[in-house]
């Protein structure tokens, strides 16, 4: 098996800003993400041979996209893989270039949340094949229960996980204030976040990210084609997506979730689908070789479980990086330096796509107030599903050497 | 000879301090949760039946009940399979009437008596409501209870009945009314009730030659505890000592099981050979003579049958009258939907009647090649890879703990906040599911669970059944 390696490159990328877009519908976000994107690359339209659209609840078919842009006949998949769906649509156009099936394509994603109560609603498809006869909960419960395992497996009372959660939310709220397109522009306080009402104990509502509408896009190529576009082209390092099967649930196993007394990560998914991404990459200690991440931090938690189950914590002590400030933005390792999905905002298919947007502008050197020092190699994590189901997608992306 | 051969009785855990509603009022009345109905209390009293009793072996259930929650559509059909009988069986619903639940027990010995049917289980349950603040919705209560009528290991003989049939506005409810309406109380009491139930219970006594001082206990519908005793002195029965305390200040008139449930009380206390008398009340009244056996002590010595006693012991005592209206929807329509109504979508009834397994007799599946329980049922075993070999077991009567939980505090209206456990069953096998009748301050992770029939929402008319888990009933 071949590692996709420094096989396909970023040449340009777009993001439009994200938020209550009342006055926007998935095609003016769309236009805007990927012209954006087009001119970035330095290409024309006309030259994007194959496509990707991500779409959960605001589009069907690839044909959405061919209509919002007006792609003549190229070919277009709709990609849905819920959270992670923006980084899927963008693993699915590394593949298609590294085949050397076309030279240049473009991945999408886009997602309207806000003309449906709120983005959980009327709209909310059957994604867990389930036909509304039974069970459901909101997705508050699901990242609750994450933390109230975490407290229970690593021996944390309320009031530590309380205030550790609410380190990670004040920073992000601060970067997502030096990200011009961000969702959330507000600095809080960790009183702030602590005494936040309950949402699904034990998170509260500033534990929670916002549900916004957006859009994001990339340009993927050879790296040969970048090399003639731009001298400042990323590389993509490693793509991998991991699915869970309910092994938790259904027969126990080693995570937050299995119920084992030996605990080896906290989620699996997530767990796996990093070492895949870092055999791809070679990367061998990523607590020092990864420079900074973006993560799928829907819920404060999830940033905390990450950055162990990505390895740049020991298990279980995560929250003494955070405590040191690792994580911030003039930090060792950066994390969510736009803000994450708790200020730049969360519209579900695009955000896998504006994660990399992020990583995409630091190893530019284009992040504005936001950059960081000596960035090389970046890494997003994208997260869909309910625990024990779900879906961590994980890209690698480095400068050219 | 026919008779009693298991018994089975509900009590919400829920009661409604009468202070809290008119001060000065007395006692309690039980009151389901939101989630409750009348086809959920039959369940829960049909399993409480169903302990020690081969599920082969019964041949009907019936369901009696004035408050079922569909128009078109049998309940005993649903309870039946909720309580995982056989489907070779026969089902009905007896409605309309107080007492239903006394014709169901009589078409139930009868069939049994023809040989028709070995086993026949008599559900009956009510969830009544009267206009808020009425002293009719003070004395009401909810509950259930099974009789299983057969005649080997029979624990209580029917001896004699008698029944009449009677008709007068006492009280009664449009179709299309979500209220109970009722006559003056002294015309009811006194022509309906004392007059009509007297003649019954007379008529049985004197076409038997029996005596009031034949029976150890009368277990008596009543519509207070008053006339209960004024009909009882009347008769020529010793009140003090023979009349069974119909649970007025504990519990209220649960309607059509009423009658039942008192009798069960009896059948606790009773002693081999006692005689007890059942007298229900209706568009009539029916009067049955049991005599108890040795074999009571069989069907009351499981110590998994909670009958009356447990159940009222085990309670919740609550003291504001908007929880109560909230739960009765009288404050918020659409209250059996725990969830806000945005956050359903439409229910499938292709979806409920593929998957009724799963969702009503509530099975999960058993790997035969590596013995792993597993829920929701499978196609692919999640432990050893064996396609499409496994059995079915029945979840609904095993107990589990919680794993972990949440507690959602914005979705629901009603159930707030909403408690989501993930329970561990069999094994390693968890569960994904929601938490009711539970006490905020008493959650923790460990809490011993066992499983109940819930309304989970009504949609499109389809009253939409589901297990939900509820910490253990003490």
């Amino acid at each position: 098996m071949e590692s996709i390696k420094d096989k396909v490159a970023i040449v340009g990328m777009g993001c439009c800003k994200f938020g209550e877009n009342w006055d926007k519908d998935g095609q003016d976000m769309a236009v805007e993400a990927c012209y954006e994107a087009i001119e970035d690359a330095g290409i024309e339209k006309k030259d994007i041979q194959a496509a990707w659209q991500a779409l959960w609840v605001s589009g069907q078919t690839g044909s959405t996209l061919s209509r919002w842009l007006k792609l003549d006949y190229v070919p277009i998949s709709r990609v849905e893989n819920f959270c992670a769906g923006g980084l899927d649509s963008f693993r699915n156009a590394c593949y298609a270039v590294a085949s050397g099936q076309f030279d240049i394509v473009l991945a999408s994603g886009t997602e309207k949340l806000l003309d449906h109560t709120g983005g959980f609603g009327e709209v909310y498809p059957f994604a867990f094949d389930r036909p509304g006869v039974d069970f459901d909960l909101p997705p508050s419960n699901t990242f609750a229960h994450a933390a109230t395992r975490y407290m229970e497996v690593h021996g944390f009372s309320y009031e530590k996980i309380k205030r550790i959660l609410a380190k990670i939310v004040v920073k992000n709220h601060h970067n997502g204030m030096l990200s011009p397109k961000s969702h959330l522009k507000r600095e809080v306080t960790e009183e702030d976040v602590i005494n936040s009402p309950i949402v699904s104990w034990p998170l509260g509502l500033y534990d929670c990210c916002g549900l916004s509408d957006g859009a994001a896009a990339a340009i993927v190529t050879t790296p040969e084609i970048a090399r003639s576009l731009r001298d400042d082209y990323v590389l993509v390092k490693a793509v991998a997506i991991a699915n869970g099967a309910g092994q938790a649930y259904l027969r126990g196993d080693t995570s937050l979730f299995g119920g084992s007394d030996k605990l080896e990560m906290n989620i699996p998914e997530t767990y796996y689908a990093a070492r895949a991404a870092y055999q791809q990459a070679g990367i061998k200690d990523p607590r020092n070789e990864i420079t900074h991440a973006e993560m799928h931090d829907c819920f404060s938690i999830i940033e905390l479980i990450t950055v162990e189950d990505l390895g740049f914590s020991p298990l279980g002590h995560g929250w003494e990086d955070v405590e040191a400030g690792r994580f911030n933005l003039d930090g060792e390792q950066p994390v969510n330096t736009d803000g994450g999905l708790k200020s730049f905002g969360h519209p579900i298919s695009a955000t896998g796509l504006r994660m990399l947007y992020e990583l995409y502008q630091q190893l530019q050197g284009k992040a504005g107030p936001r950059q960081i020092k000596n960035p090389k190699l970046g890494l997003t994590m994208n997260l869909g599903g309910t625990s024990a189901y779900f879906n961590t997608g994980i890209g690698i992306v480095g400068c050219r050497d | 000879m026919v008779g009693v051969t298991s018994y089975g009785a509900y009590v919400p855990r829920w009661r409604l301090s009468r202070q809290a509603v008119a001060q000065g009022a007395r006692g309690e009345k039980s009151i389901g949760n939101f989630d409750e109905d009348s086809v959920t209390m039959a369940v829960a009293a049909a399993m409480d039946c169903l302990w020690g009793v081969e599920r082969e072996t019964v041949d009907g259930l019936l369901f009696a009940s004035t408050t079922s929650p569909y128009g078109e559509k049998e309940c005993a059909a649903i309870a039946a399979t909720a309580a995982d009988l056989p489907r070779n069986i026969v089902t009905a619903d007896f409605t309309g009437s107080l007492k239903a639940s006394a014709t169901a027990l009589k078409f139930a010995a009868d069939a049994v008596s023809a040989g028709t049917a070995r086993q026949i289980m008599v559900t009956a349950a009510d969830r009544r409501q009267a206009e808020a603040l009425t002293p009719l919705d003070q004395s009401l209560g909810d509950g259930a209870a099974a009789l299983l009528i057969g005649n080997t290991n029979v624990i209580a003989t029917l001896e004699a009945s008698y029944l009449l049939s009677d008709t007068i506005m006492d009280i009664w409810r449009g179709s299309d009314e979500p209220f109970l309406r009722t006559a003056h109380e002294r015309f009811v009491d006194q022509k309906g009730y004392m007059d009509v139930i007297s003649e019954a219970i007379s008529g049985l006594l004197r076409e038997n030659g029996l005596a009031p001082k034949d029976f150890a206990r009368i277990a008596l519908y009543a519509p207070s505890a008053r006339r209960a005793r004024e009909v009882a002195t009347s008769l020529g029965f010793d009140a003090k000592s023979q009349l069974q305390d119909v649970m007025a200040d504990v519990m209220g008139n649960t309607g059509v099981p009423y009658s039942f449930m008192i009798f069960i009380a009896a059948l606790e206390n009773a002693r081999p050979g006692d005689l007890i008398l059942l007298a229900s009340y209706g568009d009539g009244a029916s009067a049955f003579a049991f005599r108890v056996t040795g074999d009571i002590e069989k069907v009351r010595g499981n110590p998994e049958r909670r009958g009356m006693k447990k159940h009222l012991e085990s309670k919740k005592v609550i003291n504001d009258f908007k929880t109560y209206w909230l739960w009765r929807g009288l404050l918020r329509p659409n209250t059996k939907a725990g969830f806000l109504p945005h956050h359903f979508w439409k229910i499938s009834p292709t979806a409920l009647w593929r998957e009724r397994d799963r969702i009503l007799r509530f099975h999960a599946v058993k790997c035969q090649v590596c013995g792993t329980v597993q829920y929701p049922p499978q196609k692919v075993c999640a432990k050893c890879d064996t396609r499409d070999q496994f059995e079915h077991v029945r979840l609904s009567d095993k107990k589990g703990s919680i794993f972990t939980f949440s507690m959602d505090y914005l979705s629901s209206p009603v159930d707030v906040p909403v408690v989501v456990p993930i329970v561990t069953t069999i094994g390693e096998g968890k569960i994904l599911c929601y938490l009711t009748d539970r006490v905020v301050e008493e959650l923790k992770s460990g809490l011993e669970v066992e499983w109940s029939f819930r309304n989970f929402m009504v949609r499109d008319g389809i009253q939409n059944y589901f297990w939900k888990a509820i910490p253990v009933r003490a």
